[in-house]
């Protein structure tokens, strides 16, 4: 199945990445053929309610730690990678103009 | 005698007995990465003064705990050794990139736990490794930081993602070092590299101050010359944190290398794994490593893990998933570099099409940062969890997870472990795969099952193909086995001399 140049738009939009048209149809092409291989899953008939979706190896358990206050990062160490930060707060481009 | 010639656990040995130092074991290292790094490329940042301050607190360890040492007075085996660490793990203080440009001036604000178990072990650390960016990759060609070079050959690939590791333990800059398996990314580079690695159960090593690529995936593991030495590292770095929900409270066993036959011993090997595409060479290795192990006492059984060939597009569906989700954070704001090709110039509405100049940066910051693959694997994710698609593709996936899981238990109830090859072939040649992301992706093959379900697994060095290029044997382990494939691996060990040789540099 072929994705079309409007849903790798969209998909690269969800994921918030700029693409230049050169990539777009670079993944257009790339994807499309990686999802014809994905398709080869659709021949096992998991419809059965004995197969449930793995999410994760482990049995489920709980985990709770105990409700103590506990130091955390400071925030100024924490805000030494930020590109931009003032008073305690990472600083961002306007939201709206 | 060369310092760096030595293994792990020779290296020890002679610090507890006096004759050498810790800080000489550090120079020794640091000279040879001087040497042969500007041609390997195995490491990205190097970490000297860090490392002298580490190597002469070991030495005054060392020099305090001698008058004990007939006593029972600990003094941990990995005191003064100096090992590499793959450049995900985060190290207080000093930069980790994870292999991207959206991370090219992070310093890490604290240390990943497995880090600190070596370091408070007495470990010297001497940098961090290359890798594929966020560990996406089966050939480290997909750094942002240039590819590392194969030192059996320096024109082929060392493997990946832990490439830059496997690479600095098998041209001896360093004694061992830390990488991570999400799909075979310690398995696979220690194959290429003709050196041993351990892939943990999920849940066995704390992931806390991982960089995270595939949660439900993700293990840390050893990679070093000899199967013993790796077993020590394992030991230091596995066990609960409560850190790390998803860290299990799985007491870590004492892990006992001494058998050296295999007496009893029942070893699977799957019919799925020796299959055409197969290069030659190594299905002929391991073959004779299987037999190998049948001389030791072992008893080999053909096996059928029958979802094997619905791993890969599983695989493939599930980890970009989960990576697009956690890759979600390096949007400009936190961490990284920030790209603002706007300069906020008021625009319509009809111009910015209602979007906002946050949502530019978002945009151009990881448009700009990421590179390819991880660009391609965000998109597949986000096509796999995406209204209409979710239940196909990721659902669908998720339950062919199970499939392969129970395939494994089913396995694991007949025999102690299984038998079969790392990868496919031997180390390609770089840029052999890089037009191809499919091509790629099926070096992982042999790999992606075992990590779909959890378990654990080795790979040990079993022979050569006719370029000298190394094949691995991979063991697989239950869940939480790995004293298992240590003592298979172990035994195997001792009675080859494959993990002997060494590349000419």
């Amino acid at each position: 199945m072929a994705l079309t140049l409007e849903q790798v738009e969209h998909i690269a939009a969800l994921a918030r990445l700029r693409l230049t048209a050169e990539e777009k149809a670079r993944y257009r092409e790339q994807l499309s053929a990686i999802l014809d291989y994905m398709a080869k899953l659709r021949q096992l008939d998991t419809r059965t309610a004995a197969i449930e979706p793995t999410a994760t190896v482990l049995p489920l358990r709980t985990v709770l730690r105990p409700d103590e206050v506990t130091p955390s990062l400071p925030p100024e160490e924490l805000l030494a990678n930020a590109p931009a930060a003032e008073a305690q707060m990472f600083r961002v481009p306007p939201v709206l103009e | 005698m060369t310092l760096t010639d030595l293994t792990l656990h020779e290296a020890a040995a002679l610090l507890r007995e006096g004759k050498t130092t810790s800080l000489e074991l550090t120079e020794a290292c640091l000279a040879r990465i001087d040497s042969l790094d500007p041609t390997l490329r195995a490491f990205l940042t190097t970490t000297p003064d860090l490392a002298h301050a580490a190597a002469r607190a070991a030495d005054k360890r060392i020099a305090d705990w001698r008058p004990h040492s007939a006593s029972d007075h600990p003094l941990h085996p990995l005191t003064g050794i100096p090992l590499a660490i793959k450049d995900v793990l985060c190290l207080k203080g000093t930069r980790t990139t994870a292999g991207s440009r959206i991370l090219e001036n992070f310093v890490a604000p604290y240390t990943a736990t497995a880090v600190q178990r070596l370091l408070d072990a007495g470990v010297v650390i001497l940098g961090k490794t290359n890798c594929d960016e966020f560990a996406m990759g089966s050939s480290t060609e997909n750094s942002g930081y240039g590819v590392t070079h194969n030192p059996w050959d320096a024109a082929r690939v060392p493997g990946g993602s832990s490439g830059g590791s496997a690479a600095a333990v098998a041209a001896r800059m360093a004694f061992g070092a830390l990488g991570t398996d999400t799909g075979g990314s310690v398995r696979q580079p220690a194959s290429f590299c003709g050196i041993v690695g351990l892939k943990t159960s999920y849940g066995r090593v704390s992931r806390y101050g991982l960089i995270a690529y595939g949660s439900s995936l993700d293990s840390i593991g050893p990679l070093a010359r000899t199967v013993a030495d790796a077993a020590l590292i394992f030991g230091a770095i596995a066990g609960h944190d409560p850190r790390d929900a998803t860290s299990m409270p799985t007491p870590v066993p004492d892990v006992s290398l001494d058998s050296k036959d295999l007496e009893g011993v029942r070893v699977g090997v799957p019919k799925e794994y020796f299959i055409v595409g197969v290069q030659r060479e190594v299905e002929a290795a391991v073959r004779a490593a299987i037999r190998g192990l049948e001389a030791l006492g072992a008893q080999a059984v053909e096996i059928s893990l029958p979802h094997t060939e619905y791993a890969l597009p599983a695989y493939y569906l599930i980890a970009p998933a989960e990576a697009s989700a956690n890759l979600a954070r390096f949007d400009g704001v936190r961490y990284g570099p920030r790209v603002e090709t706007r300069h906020y110039s008021p625009r319509s509405e009809a111009e910015r099409g209602g979007a906002s100049l946050l949502w530019d940066v978002y945009l151009d910051t990881r448009g700009e940062r990421f590179g390819p693959e991880v660009k391609r694997r965000i998109m597949l994710g986000t096509y796999a969890l995406s209204a209409g698609y979710y239940d196909a593709y990721y659902g669908q996936a998720q339950k062919v997870r199970t499939l392969i899981k129970r395939d494994f238990e089913e396995a694991f109830k007949s025999v102690d472990v299984i038998a079969c090859p790392v990868a496919p072939t031997t180390a390609f040649k770089i840029g052999e795969k890089t037009d191809d992301p499919l091509a790629m992706y099926l070096e992982d093959v042999f790999t992606l099952p075992p990590s779909l379900a959890g378990i654990c697994g080795l790979s040990v060095p079993c022979g050569f193909d006719r370029n000298r290029l190394p094949v691995g044997l991979q063991l697989l382990g239950p869940a939480f086995g790995e004293a298992t494939v240590l003592r298979v691996g172990r035994a195997y060990e001792q009675a080859t001399e494959w993990h002997k040789q060494t590349p000419n540099l």
